[in-house]
């Protein structure tokens, strides 16, 4: 579905990725697991185009996403859940949702998501007036997948869901992504929770400093030694 | 009917009245000032409640009095088709200035910064073609009317003050309805959208640059309009009172005073500078030159710091707390001074 072959990407003179080859097949969930500024958080802006691409190619359904600009990469299916939540503080959680299905292909489908999406998080429902920035950190996190949800996208790019989070919280957001992927969706997550991660995902690629290092399936990475010992701390 | 709404009817109706009630030809002209700079204050509160803060907006305002001037005094071109090619070049205008600056991310102050320059460059460039806007002395739109013709419909030029009124409360009832337009439309929610979180807002199919750029054009046409009603209506013009830095800071002052959040809120915002500057003037004179500008800045730090919502969004604020209403999904975000 998603394809990225020798990708780099950076901020003005500094090179954030290097030759980053990596596919997400249809139905599948895949992680990007590596250290703090590895650049995790970039590769998934180069996908949505939030930062420019410096070389390679990516490509959605075999569609080249090169030249196609930030505010048009939801219409081809992809919706990004960014890192830190980025609500829109200052709207309530029914209207960051309504942003969620903003562009015109979204909005006659709109009554029907905001159900689907009140079913999946009722939470939300009871919650619908209130302003995104007031609620806690796990609410803010659904709201945030819930936006992303409304689009209706067959890929979702979710960035460290579970950052910030208290543990039980942490747990919630863990099976909330395993629901979504039993809904169908195909997703590609980036997370520092390893251990976690790699138990919902069916494959992992390792990030260091900008570079794919390792990948497999999620069994392959839980066993590797080298994993083990840097990220898991076994 | 709910209550706002019924106030709102009465108060247009009170309005509407105001000619009827035999005030003097001074009052009119303070209700018709009001009316006029309360629209010139939406078209600026359209973008700025959105954080495109515009220190320029005197640009556009020079542009809409001098192009309907000018081509009236030097082509004989009415000025009926004279503000609409004024408001097609304030917003030709506000595309040259805005589609670098949002192109390049140039946001919050140095977006300010930069619509300064250009309200300063308006100024400079009427006052250096002296040879046709009359430079700093001003000009006047060649007349037509006399005691004869005490109105000329080409000329748009009317020696009545009653029919001043009712032009001017009809190009303020247009801007009031443009504003709730843009108030309820998907551009609302994806400009408030941007102003929170730009890149979120990009990532979800906002058109971020062309979303800026649609307000901000509107912003510039309106204010144009504003512009050339003034002059038509002073039928003088001149470079400090159309264009330039101290049009411009009153221009902020008085939609961030009034209240840029809510639709009257720029229209209460220039009964305040009004009786501001009439205040002074009647107390002061025209002795401290200035003076008005000193006190409209010192005036805007207090209410940014203070009152970000304005006198009129205070007040309905206060009014929602005490009958406990919530506001609800059409809460209005709460300016950031740092944005
Ligand atoms: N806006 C920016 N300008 C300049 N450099 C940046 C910017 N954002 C990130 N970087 C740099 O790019 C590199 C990768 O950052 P990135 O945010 O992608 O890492 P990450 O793997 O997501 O880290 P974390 O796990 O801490 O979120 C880092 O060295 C970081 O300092
Ligand atoms: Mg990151």
């Amino acid at each position: 579905m998603l394809e990225l072959k020798n990708v780099s990407a950076g901020y003005g003179t500094f090179q954030a990725l290097f030759d980053v080859s990596l596919e997400v097949r249809a139905g599948e969930a895949v992680a990007v697991i590596g250290p703090n500024g590895a650049g995790k958080t970039s590769l998934l802006r180069v996908i949505s185009k939030v930062i420019d691409l410096n070389g390679g190619e990516i490509a959605m359904e075999g569609v080249s996403l090169n030249d196609v600009p930030a505010h048009k990469i939801i219409e081809m299916g992809i919706a990004h859940v960014p890192e830190h939540r980025r609500l829109f503080p200052r709207l309530t959680v029914e209207e960051n949702l309504k942003m969620g299905g903003f562009i015109a292909s979204a909005r006659s489908h709109f009554d029907e998501r905001l159900a689907y999406v009140y079913e999946l998080f009722p939470r939300m429902k009871e919650r619908r007036h209130q302003l995104a920035g007031t609620m806690s950190g796990g609410e803010q996190q659904m709201c945030a997948i819930g936006r992303g949800l409304m689009s209706g996208p067959k890929l979702l790019l979710l960035d460290e869901p579970s950052a910030g989070l208290a543990p039980v919280i942490v747990q919630q957001v863990f099976d909330l992504v395993r629901r979504i992927r039993e809904e169908g969706y195909t997703v590609l997550i980036v997370e520092q929770n390893i251990q976690q991660v790699l138990k919902v995902v069916d494959r992992a690629y390792l990030l260091e400093v900008g570079q794919i290092k390792m990948s497999g399936s999620s069994r392959e990475l839980l066993e590797n030694d080298d994993v083990r010992r840097a990220y898991i701390g076994l | 009917m709910n209550i706002p709404m019924i106030i709102k009817a009465v108060g247009f109706l009170a309005v509407l009245s105001i000619p009827a009630l035999g005030f003097s030809d001074y009052v009119l002209h303070i209700a018709i000032s009001a009316l006029l700079w309360g629209f010139i204050y939406t078209g600026w509160s359209v973008m700025g409640r959105f954080g495109l803060v515009s220190l320029g907006h005197g640009a556009f305002m020079g542009i809409g009095a001098y192009m309907v001037t000018m081509l009236w005094n030097h082509a004989g071109i009415t000025p009926w088709i004279g503000i609409p090619v004024a408001v097609v070049v304030s917003m030709a205008v506000g595309f040259m200035i805005g589609f670098p600056c949002f192109r390049f991310r140039i946001t919050g102050h140095y977006f300010a910064l930069v619509t300064l320059a250009l309200s300063e460059v308006v100024r400079l460039l009427i006052v250096a073609l002296r040879d046709y806007t009359g430079g700093s002395l001003g000009v006047t739109p060649d007349s037509v009317i006399s005691a004869d013709t005490p109105n000329s419909f080409i000329a748009m030029q009317f020696s009545d003050k009653v029919t001043w009124f009712y032009i001017v409360v009809a190009v303020w009832v247009v801007g009031l309805l443009v504003w709730r337009a843009v108030d309820r439309s998907m551009i609302r929610y994806a400009m408030e959208a941007v102003s929170q979180e730009e890149d979120a807002a990009a990532s979800l199919g906002v058109h971020v640059t062309r979303t800026k750029l649609i307000v901000t054009m509107i912003s510039a046409g309106m204010t144009a309009v504003g512009g050339a009603i003034y002059g038509q209506y002073q039928l003088y013009i001149n470079p400090e009172t159309t264009s330039g830095i101290a049009i411009s800071l009153q221009i902020v002052f008085a939609a961030i005073a009034g209240g840029m959040f809510v639709q009257l809120g720029p229209t209460v915002g220039a009964v305040i500078t009004l009786l501001l500057t009439e205040g002074l003037r009647q107390t002061v004179g025209h002795d401290v030159h200035g003076l008005d500008v000193m006190i409209y800045g010192a005036m805007l730090v207090l209410f940014i710091i203070y009152m970000p919502r304005g006198v009129l969004g205070r007040v309905i604020e206060v009014f929602e707390n005490r009958t406990g209403g919530t506001s609800g999904p059409t809460t209005q975000p709460r300016p950031q001074p740092g944005e």
